[in-house]
């Protein structure tokens, strides 16, 4: 069983804060060491889905001996039912950049780079004012650092960080084989810092006021707070910013619509949760002792009774379909097989019997999918199919 | 010289010749043209001494990158989940009634290409569209035959 835990909202992210400069004068006269540990002790991680402890993964770039370093923050928010990042950049521009400069600080990189996706163009000019307020404060302090904008072109696969460095490299989004990972060789094959937008928000709390503060929120192996993209049948949709930790059960009190049947945690590469399981799933990153703890980037999709998960699978899986990139066997010709399986199925032409198969599909493309989107097919998947098998049958 | 010609011209001395150079090309061709053509894919090719064939198999990797010829205004209608269960189809009917096309296809006038697109990133304001570049959230039949209105006008 979860810790059943009340929802607690918290307000750092959006919270306007005018005093950038102060902000990042102070993260600018510490030491790469020191502020580093400052991120290792708020036990900050990932925002954008995979959790990797932040603090790490700058000191291992800080570490590294190269002449090119780069700080990337990786704004190609994809997955279906998250657009948290787009109003971090919309409200909070000012967070993030003054976190990639802190960055390029920390790991001594001298250019930073967004990469933001095509569906976000809007984003651009306004991004580019603030971007040249921070040139300019670089300029009067003798800071050699400069940040640019990459406009990515509708590509759901670019958010995942080495096909977002071929995409930089004029290439076509395909990921690389990893290791070796970014801290090592990113792009250009220079050691490379790849946040996402989120991440890189939070740092800029955790720098102003404290690792204390952060890590004083959420739970054990979860601290701090995330943003929560909330929609489909609930009646607030919307962005917002809860502690980590808190239990399913808590959150569909809140933002259900009074008959939720099922909430998809993470996005379409995510977990469905059906109505039984709300009470034993806490939103957070794997632990020992928290039962069974969804991590997510903050996609929260609601379902109520009258929605067919027949049709939400259906649509997950065109979705994978078109945003594969093709390149490895598995993913490329598995998400295709899914989707004509699970509609032969539907139609009476392969007998329910054929779903195990299908799921036996998705095992094989979890163990041989080059990157996370053909790896994660299994979690929806195996998630709807074993929780609705009725529902895909009939 | 063509006018295409001195648009990439123009592109790369702005950018750069190197391959990390090629999206920002592509899409500043996308932006003007709307689509890439074959023409200036070769263009592109020759100007930074690549392939043509490394620029179509890039170009045709990215959905804003469209190799068939386009109208002036895109549409791309969300059809990912949430825009789905919030009434999408009815809104891409009101278009296509409207317009006269399916999915995929341009006006005669070459004024509009109606297309769909995975998640916009608009999900609690669903359903949602792009024109060219400008969003458009909460979408019903009588709000989209508004909007599409107007730009029936420009």
């Amino acid at each position: 069983m979860a810790i059943s835990y009340q929802l607690k909202r918290a307000d750092f992210i959006f919270k306007n804060e005018n005093d950038w400069e102060q902000v990042l004068g102070n993260i600018l006269k510490r030491s790469p060491q020191d502020l580093i540990n400052e991120l290792i002790s708020s036990e900050l991680k990932g925002r954008g889905g995979a959790g990797f402890p932040t603090g790490l993964k700058w000191k291992v770039a800080s570490e590294l001996k190269s002449d090119r370093k780069y700080v990337i923050c990786n704004a190609d928010e994809g997955e279906p039912g998250t657009f948290k990042d787009r109003e971090i950049l919309e409200k909070v521009p000012y967070k993030v950049l003054t976190a990639m400069v802190a960055c390029g600080h920390v790991i001594g990189a001298k250019e930073g780079f967004i990469y933001l996706r095509g569906e976000y163009k809007f984003l651009e000019s306004e991004l580019l004012k603030v971007i040249s307020e921070f040139e300019y404060y670089c300029k009067e302090i003798n800071l050699d650092f400069k940040i640019k904008i990459f406009m990515g072109s509708g590509a759901y696969i670019c958010g995942e960080e080495t096909a977002l460095f071929e995409s930089m490299e004029g290439k076509r989004g395909e990921p690389r084989n990893k290791p070796p990972y970014p801290t090592n060789f990113g792009y250009m094959g220079c050691p490379t810092v790849i946040n996402n937008v989120e991440t890189l928000a939070h740092t800029f709390t955790i720098f102003k006021y404290g690792a204390r503060k952060f890590y004083d929120l959420g739970v054990q192996y979860s601290r701090g707070t995330k943003l929560f993209s909330v929609s489909g049948d609930t009646p607030k949709p919307g962005i917002y910013e809860l502690e980590l930790g808190m239990s399913l059960q808590d959150f569909v009190y809140e933002f259900g619509d009074g008959d939720t049947k099922a909430v998809q945690v993470g996005g379409a590469s995510g977990f469905l949760v059906p109505r039984k399981k709300f009470a034993d799933t806490a939103i957070g990153y794997q632990g020992k002792l928290t039962g069974i703890s969804l991590p997510t980037g903050g996609s929260m999709m609601l379902f109520n009774s009258s929605r067919s998960m027949y049709n939400v699978l259906d649509n997950y899986l065109e979705f994978f379909r078109e945003e594969s990139c093709g390149q490895c066997t598995p993913c490329r010709v598995g998400c295709q097989q899914l989707l004509i399986g699970i509609k032969a199925v539907k139609r009476g032409e392969r007998p329910a019997s054929y779903l195990d198969k299908l799921l036996r599909l998705t095992e094989t493309m979890q163990i041989t999918a080059k990157c996370g989107l053909g790896q994660s097919v299994a979690n929806s998947f195996s998630s709807i199919v074993e929780n609705f098998r009725e529902e895909m049958i009939y | 010289m063509s006018p295409i010609q001195l648009l990439i011209k123009e592109l790369a001395d702005q950018y750069g010749r190197n391959r990390e150079s090629l999206l920002p090309i592509m899409q500043g061709v996308v932006e003007q043209e709307k689509y890439l053509s074959e023409y200036s894919m070769v263009e592109i090719a020759r100007e930074m001494d690549i392939p043509a064939a490394e620029v179509y198999g890039t170009a045709t990797f990215y959905s804003f990158m469209e190799v068939q010829k386009m109208g002036r205004f895109i549409i791309r209608i969300c059809k990912t989940i949430t825009c789905a269960m919030k009434g999408k189809n009815q809104v891409l009917y009101a278009i296509q009634d409207m317009l006269k096309i399916q999915v995929g296809e341009t006006t005669p006038d070459g004024r509009f290409s109606l297309l769909q697109t995975n998640c916009l990133g608009l999900c609690h304001k669903a359903p949602a569209m792009l024109i060219n570049h400008n969003v458009y959230t909460d979408l019903t039949p009588e709000k989209v035959r508004e909007i599409i209105s107007e730009y029936m006008t420009k």
